[in-house]
């Protein structure tokens, strides 16, 4: 006997396990980010001064990762879509793409916190930095485990399409879903940090 | 024990896995790192029992320091009947590598670790506890009975094995990542106990780590908090689990209110879990940040420790932790009882040999508690300086959801009504939890009052209030869903005797333990004084109560014993049970095999034709109708 | 799995280059009203609100919520709420303490 409902949906919830499990996860991460974005708020309330974001840090350099983590979504989806059209090789361009852009973007990040260090500004600088440092550093820890899984995905796991093709659909369609949640975080973090 | 019941051989009459197609898996795959959740279940079980007998004596060197403070501790009556009870279990489950023989082993192991823990110039010097110790066993007491032994027990024990069974399914949806949940666990575990070893010992703020104490603590907080991440991790996994496997796979006929109520505890416990733990995990960061990378996210500017100014730039607000914390831990309350009802009601009903009453309203009743439960929080935080109206919004939601437990305790109550009641100690057991939880709930009432709560936070009124609920509540839940699926897991019966000797011997004690809690409360004794009051005046008057309660606690260890001795002996020489011997409804008694077949469960998949407690129905040859079964004309 | 062809995943393409048009847009646009240097309440509703936008068009279309069925979106609703409390909550908390008096 085989698990029911790993590849097909159960009718009346219109999802098969995994779509059900990522999605609950993905609602544990909304409390994670959002416990976070709270402190944020409470601490900027109650502090008597808060440096706008556009001060501190570099506004050009984020909204190029923004750019690029945007693509990545793009890609990510597309690289789904092609496996739903049966084209194995645009899958694996896209998802390179996608790994490509994420890279990237931690490159950027990777130069933002260089920066940061050499003048002086730790997350013990004031809190100012103890939240952008644990609010991007958090984000950047989710962009390296999404990575992982998508090198797998690209690299040893994409041998599942040739055995169990669905099966292997659904993985990089629940990859993505995580992968779309870390764009959307990025969303939200963006301003908060940054423009505000 | 259990594990060895599942390698006899079983001969189904409808193969559930066609032998081609798995092949025989090896000593590790079969037993440490199984993917099966019977097994995981079990290893929860085993391991939570475990850390629920520490946390327990560790309470009980406690009560020493309380009963009589500054004495010398008496060490070898303390280790010697912990290392004679794991002799026992070893001598009992045989030398050849069973798992009561590990169970045993390890007892041994912590008996050794008492020896070494009540010695120790910084921990007793000259076996008088030190402040500084007492601190860290009532931190790590509550961290264990809490994190690692009830809710693992509830939910990782008693869900993994039960839940799937009750909903028709062969096993979890994911049962890789079941098996992650319980190492990350496990991993939680070792790392809380490798914290006493730390230089300046275990954490010591309290099981609440309450900022900026826990910041400018010792090492051994930091130990908890990356304890606390795993244990945090393991939930998660487990919660996602758990819920997916409820939607998705019950199977033909099981619609949601045709579920057993265990599952529907199970289900909502399982939201709970999944939506309030994220925000302590956030919460553990931000303290990781502050006790290492010296951010201030809960530490205030300019505060002097031992003559010393802090270097930390400031601008945090502890009460910012105390949301946090609070955000999980209120919900986690209802994740150590939810559990237990779900239990409790499981045995009423098959001790009864009638359907639950109301039935629909319990579960209307805990699908609102579990949702308010989120709202309640800073009723643990009316001593903060919150005002009248954020104080009156969270009295409110704290009255408010009493109402939900009212109605699923007086269900279970009027269940009792007409019932044909089989005193066995399952039902015992789960009889007691009534009164018991009653008297928490109750007792809970004035501290959700803010202003009665004036009098009473931070007293031995909370310690008596909190343990009611979950010692002789939930833990005799616990010990009544022992008691009651003992058989399905073994194939053999607990001994009934030994099971009244234990359930009278730990009623009574436990009510000698927490009842003079409240008196001592409301009197005014603070709660984590090491002296237990002794330097008060107003303490004065009820200070003999202590001695009371700490013989009460070690009589009631020794019953325990009486319980760990069931366990072993009878998973191997006790009664045969026989496929259904509670005569029960679910399908976990009537569709599976005693055991179940260790790969698939069931010998064929069962369909639903009815609901879960379709006791003494009319004009039927026996008294129960299970819900695989077709009734007869 | 929904059952599709390649014509309607053809249409999804279509539906996902649009939306990162619109990403890319709405980025531009959050990030020229950030120089305008609005009082924090402006900067912080504007800010959020295209943030929001943002994040709705991500959710529904790339992660194809606008098709899922009420089992998600249930579980999203109440975390939605629960998010809400733990959010407003401890700012209520925060503005409302005991020794402020208020002067009229």
């Amino acid at each position: 006997m085989q698990i029911p409902y790993t590849v097909m949906a159960r009718p009346d919830t219109g999802v098969y396990n995994a779509k059900a499990g990522i999605w609950l996860f993905l609602a544990s991460e909304v409390m994670l980010f959002g416990a976070l974005f709270t402190s944020y708020i409470l601490l900027r309330v109650g502090a008597p001064t808060w440096p706008h974001g556009y001060e501190e840090l570099n506004v050009p350099l984020a909204t190029l990762n923004t750019a690029i983590l945007i693509t990545s979504s793009v890609t990510m989806v597309m690289s789904w879509a092609s496996l739903m059209m049966k084209n194995f090789k645009r899958y694996k361009l896209f998802m390179a793409l996608t790994i490509l852009c994420g890279l990237i973007f931690l490159i950027v990040k990777g130069f933002e916190y260089e920066h940061k260090f050499a003048a002086g500004h730790f997350p013990s600088t004031s809190n100012f930095f103890a939240v952008y440092f644990t609010l991007t550093g958090l984000h950047g820890l989710h962009v390296i485990g999404g990575m992982i899984v998508n090198a797998y995905l690209w690299g040893p796991g994409s041998k599942m399409w040739k055995t169990d093709p669905q099966r292997f659909t659904n993985r990089v369609e629940v990859a993505g879903l995580y992968w779309h949640f870390v764009d959307l975080v990025w969303i939200f973090l963006f301003p908060s940090l940054y423009l505000l | 024990m259990s594990i060895d019941a599942h390698a006899r051989v079983h001969a189904p009459t409808v193969l559930s896995h066609p032998p081609a197609q798995h092949a025989e898996l090896g000593f590790w795959r079969k037993y440490v790192f199984s993917t099966d959740h019977k097994v995981i279940g079990i290893q929860y079980t085993l391991t939570a029992l475990l850390f629920l007998l520490f946390g327990f004596t560790l309470m009980m060197m406690m009560r020493w320091q309380l009963a009589r403070p500054g004495e010398p501790f008496p060490t070898l009556q303390f280790v010697v009947p912990l290392a004679a009870i794991g002799a026992i279990v070893v001598l009992i489950s045989g030398f050849r590598p069973k798992v009561g023989t590990v169970v045993g082993v390890l007892l041994l192991v912590f008996a050794a670790f008492v020896y070494w823990v009540a010695s120790g110039e910084e921990r007793m010097p000259d076996g008088v506890m030190l402040p500084e110790f007492y601190n860290q066993l009532g931190a790590m007491h509550g961290t264990i009975m809490v994190f690692l032994g009830v809710v693992p027990l509830a939910v990782g024990g008693f869900g993994n094995y039960i839940m799937p069974l009750q909903i028709g399914a062969i096993d979890m949806a994911f049962p890789k990542i079941n098996m992650m949940s319980y190492w990350t666990f496990f991993l939680g575990g070792v790392t809380m106990l490798i914290s006493f070893f730390v230089p300046g010992g275990a954490a010591n703020s309290g099981w609440t780590s309450y900022a900026p104490l826990s910041v400018i603590a010792t090492a051994g907080q930091t130990v908890w908090l990356i304890g606390m991440v795993l244990l945090i991790t393991s939930s998660l996994l487990g919660s996602v689990n758990f819920i997916t496997t409820i939607v998705q796979l019950r199977t033909r006929g099981l619609s949601f209110f045709r579920l057993p109520f265990f599952v529907w505890a199970q289900f909502v416990t399982s939201f709970l879990l999944l939506l309030a733990f994220p925000p302590l995990e956030a919460a553990g960061i931000m303290q990781l940040m502050d006790r290492i990378a010296g951010t201030s996210f809960f530490m205030p500017a300019g505060l002097i420790v031992s003559g010393q100014i802090q270097p930390n730039a400031g601008g945090g607000s502890p009460l910012l932790w105390q949301h946090l914390f609070w955000f999980l831990a209120h919900p986690e309350v209802y994740v150590l009882i939810l559990p237990a009802m779900g239990i409790v009601a499981e045995v009423i009903a098959n001790n009864t040999r009638k359907p639950i009453w109301g039935y629909k309203s319990m579960v209307y009743s805990i699908i609102f508690l579990g949702f308010m439960s989120f709202v309640v929080w800073a009723h643990h935080m009316f001593m903060t300086g919150m005002g009248t109206a954020i104080s009156a919004f969270f009295q409110a939601t704290t009255m408010i959801i009493s109402i939900p437990s009212v109605i699923i305790l007086s269900c279970l109550f009027i269940s009792l009504y007409g019932g044909s009641i089989r005193f066995n100690t399952p039902m015992l057991f789960a009889l007691a939890f009534l009164p018991m939880f009653g008297i928490g709930g109750l007792t809970g009432l004035p501290l959700g009052l803010a202003s009665s709560d004036i009098h009473l936070h931070d007293t031995y009124y909370v310690i008596g209030h909190f343990h009611y609920v979950v010692a002789p509540g939930t833990l005799f839940a616990l010990f009544a869903g022992i008691y009651y699926w003992f058989p399905k897991i073994t194939g053999r019966r607990l001994n009934e005797t030994l099971g009244k000797i234990h359930f009278f011997g730990s009623f009574v004690c436990m009510n000698f333990i927490f009842f003079p809690m409240l008196i001592q409360g409301l009197a005014g004794v603070s709660r984590r004084l090491y002296d237990g009051g002794q330097q008060y005046a107003h303490a004065q008057g009820v200070l003999y109560l202590n001695e009371v309660m700490s013989v009460a606690a070690w009589v009631m260890a020794g019953f325990q014993f009486v319980f760990i001795f069931n366990l072993f002996w009878s998973a191997r020489r006790g009664k045969e049970a026989g496929e259904n011997p509670w005569e029960a409804t679910t399908l976990d008694w009537a569709a599976t095999p005693t055991p179940p077949v260790p790969h698939g469960n069931f010998e064929k998949i069962p369909e639903v034709y009815r609901g879960p407690y379709e006791y003494s129905l009319p004009n039927q040859a026996k008294d129960y109708a299970p819900q695989n079964e077709l009734t007869e004309a | 799995m929904e059952t599709a062809n390649v014509e309607d995943i053809k249409k999804h393409v279509r539906v996902y280059i649009t939306v990162f048009a619109a990403l890319m847009a709405l980025t531009m646009i959050t990030v020229a009203v950030s120089y305008l240097h609005l009082k924090i309440v402006a900067a912080v509703t504007v800010a959020i609100f295209i943030a929001t936008v943002k994040g709705s068009l991500v959710a529904s279309y790339f992660m194809h919520l606008i098709s899922e069925k009420k089992m998600i979106y249930a579980t999203l609703i109440l975390t939605a709420i629960f998010l809400a409390a733990l959010m407003a909550l401890p700012l209520f908390a925060h503005s409302d303490i005991i020794t402020y008096h208020h002067v009229p």
